[in-house]
């Protein structure tokens, strides 16, 4: 235990302000939306849904909850089921496979809803593009309100992405 | 790459009286008729060969099983038999080697092959939804096919019995992890047994190969699996340098090698983390984290990307390192690794995580042995394996690391081993950086004749992948497969956890850490 309090200590807290994005965020959809997102400010709960990624958007995903970015500081958090979520985040080119629980997980959120696509892969199907395999972008199979680029988006990227959802300039 | 088994195998053939042919390669390959094939991976069974990964390819029509044998020191052997015109099937290697039942199943799926002796034909990357005579990767089936969705179901095993249920869990699941099915066979909270469903993040990467050529093609390796993308250039890079007949510059080499060391200490780190969080301990899981986003910080800083992606391309390495570089590298290494040497103090000092983890999901040796269960899984269980060692490709060949196994296969040994392996990869780091080469760290890749072909093993992080490759005409690619240690590995999974409580799948299934993206790639 002693160690432990001693690790902890010595640490310090070392969660940062929020840098710059490096990538492009894209918020879609129409001003009335925005009033509605807004009401989600301070309190957002989010479900992650991996439509098909190479998993490194999930790393980064993974990473925002990491004590320098510290996620839930903003009212951020992730829930288990998307009937508790406010928000989809999605990654992936959308595997054919994928497809049907995709859909089935958005019509599961409650209304009113936003989606948000993370990674060139589910913004527009990335190096994957649309084949036998992949339909591609997510917005081809369920309606996205934000697309957040990279290949994968830092973890500043994809924070910045979900704060702009909900109208947040930070 | 060591090709010494080859021979081995060519005299234990000769004795046995099966009548083969062998291609020179770079690398050899064994030619066998078509019913030979299973007698060949019998005898492989009885010298104690390990399978590494089972086939399939199309030329002119007709088709060719291969398979890739391995056997410790002695490297790696290539056996292939070629299916005559208009033969839709080949003998099934699974009476012999059980971890073949999945790739025989991908064969079936994606060439319509039939493994005649299989025990279990259900579609495994195929969903049902998809129509019964589509096979992608077959020549005359296009990357962007339609393909038309129709009704189906797969034929789970059942249960029956007095107070045994099911859990079906998944394609999407609870946390922020890829997409997969499980279906529990549960008597009270104790699991029966457990059945996986995979195929969920399928992207036809093996499709998108063959329109492509090496350099072009290694953007799509690198995608294989995200968390492993240095270890998945890098196979691919291999197979294609030894398909033109090149090596890449010693710095090269070492620079490859370094970024496959950082990767590794940055997934071992983010596992320990995870897997103590699975067992409510968010110290751990904090410590960790931040310890890899310090890793992460400095591949921005260095090498432009995080996670290390792109950084490994045919003919070389795209960043090189000054010398302020390998400094800062240097010293974050050590800094880290020494961080978690005091991690793994606290760690074994608190007796609560202990309890969680020691005996829990114990897999036997004799079962890794027979599956040939790789990497971490592999070496808690006292299977001796590591490519590095064994393949002995460049830089490895001049130092061949320190092979750690232990004993008990459960997910306390596998906590153990990345903790040993993080200590491991800072000492080759520092090694690798002390010495690195002077030199070019890229050429420009030259395209490979027409039907030359490559195999390459490189140990990730999670174990050995493996890539064969072969070339068709004006430089691209007429096939290239690519085995991640996940398709062995997932298979020790269920066998790991049969008998461990539902609530302590999570643990085992972080122990595990295999990549689903990766297996259905
Ligand atoms: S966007 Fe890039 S990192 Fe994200 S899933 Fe696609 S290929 Fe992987």
């Amino acid at each position: 235990m002693q160690r432990i309090l001693r690790k902890i200590i010595k640490v310090g807290t070392v969660t940062e302000p929020l840098g710059r994005s490096e990538q492009t965020i894209e918020v879609l959809g129409s001003e009335l939306d925005r009033v509605i997102r807004k009401r989600f400010q301070k309190s957002l709960a989010i479900r992650q849904v991996d439509a098909g990624s190479c998993n490194a958007c999930e790393l980064e995903i993974h990473a925002m909850n990491n004590p320098y970015y510290d996620l839930e500081r903003f009212g951020v958090h992730f829930v288990a089921s998307p009937r508790h979520a406010d928000l989809l985040l999605v990654t992936g080119p959308v595997s054919r496979n994928m497809e049907v629980a995709l859909k089935m997980t958005y019509d599961a959120v409650p209304n009113p809803k936003m989606v948000i696509a993370a990674g060139d892969c589910a913004v527009c199907g990335g190096e994957f593009g649309c084949t036998y395999a992949t339909v591609g972008a997510v917005s081809q199979v369920i309606p996205v309100d934000v697309l957040i680029h990279g290949c994968p988006p830092t973890p500043t990227d994809l924070i910045r992405g979900i704060l702009m959802a909900v109208g947040l300039p930070e | 790459m060591n090709f010494t088994l080859t021979q081995t195998l060519v005299s234990r053939l000769h004795e046995a009286a099966i009548p083969l042919e062998t291609r020179e390669g770079p690398p050899p390959c064994l030619q066998v008729a078509e019913g030979q094939w299973a007698k060949v991976a019998q005898i492989a069974r009885q010298e104690g060969l390990r399978l590494v990964a089972e086939w399939a390819s199309e030329e002119n029509g007709a088709f060719t099983i291969h398979a890739a044998y391995a056997l410790g020191a002695q490297g790696y052997a290539l056996a292939a038999t070629q299916l005559g015109q208009g033969v839709e099937e080949f003998p099934s290697l699974v009476p012999h080697y059980s971890v073949a039942a999945r790739m025989e199943r991908i064969i079936h799926d994606f060439y319509g092959l039939k493994p005649l002796g299989h025990p279990d034909l259900r579609s495994w990357i195929k969903h049902d939804s998809w129509p019964e005579e589509a096979f992608p990767l077959r020549k005359d089936f296009a990357l962007n096919g339609p393909l038309h969705r129709h009704e189906g179901s797969y034929p789970f095993i059942g249960t029956e019995g007095e107070g045994s249920y099911e859990i079906p869990v998944g394609p999407v699941h609870a946390g922020i992890i890829e997409p997969g099915h499980f279906r529990f066979q549960v008597v009270g909270e104790q699991i029966l047994n457990l059945e996986e469903r995979l195929g969920y993040a399928h992207k036809g990467i093996e499709k998108h190969f063959e329109s492509r050529d090496a350099v072009s093609a290694a953007r799509m390796a690198a995608r294989s699996s995200g968390d492993a993308t240095v270890a998945h250039s890098w196979a691919f890079c291999l197979a294609a340098e030894q398909a033109a007949g090149r090596a890449v510059s010693p710095r090269a080499a070492h620079l490859r090698a370094v970024l496959c060391e950082r990767e590794r200490m940055a997934n071992h780190i983010g596992d320990i983390g995870a897997i103590c969080n699975d067992a409510a301990w968010v110290f751990m899981q904090m410590q960790c984290q931040r310890l890899r986003e310090d890793l992460a910080r400095l591949h921005h800083r260095l090498f432009g990307h995080r996670l290390l992606m792109d950084l490994v391309v045919p003919g070389g390495v795209t960043r090189d390192l000054d010398l302020d570089g390998i400094a800062r590298l240097r010293d974050q290494t050590q800094a880290v690794a020494g961080e978690m040497g005091e991690l793994f103090k606290i760690y074994e000092e608190n007796t609560s995580i202990r309890e969680r983890v020691i005996g829990s999901g114990g897999i036997s040796t004799q079962d890794a042995h027979t599956l040939g269960l790789l990497g971490v899984v592999g070496r808690s269980a006292e299977l001796d394996l590591d490519a590095r060692r064994d393949a002995a490709y460049s830089p490895y060949d001049q130092c061949p690391p320190q092979v750690k196994v232990c004993r008990g296969g459960d997910v306390s040994a596998r906590l153990w081993i990345r903790f040993q392996e993080i200590q491991t990869s800072a000492q080759l780091i520092e090694k690798l950086l002390v010495d690195l080469p002077e030199g070019g760290f890229q050429e420009p890749f030259q395209a490979p004749a027409e039907g030359s072909w490559g195999f390459a093993v490189v140990e990730s992080w999670r174990g050995e992948i493996a890539t064969w490759i072969r070339f068709g005409p004006g430089g691209r690619i007429q096939r290239c497969y690519v085995r991640d240690p996940s398709m062995i590995n997932w298979l020790g999974l269920e066998l790991a956890v049969r008998e461990v409580p539902v609530p302590d799948f999570p643990l085992n299934n972080k122990s595990f850490n295999c990549s689903y993206s990766g297996h259905d790639l």
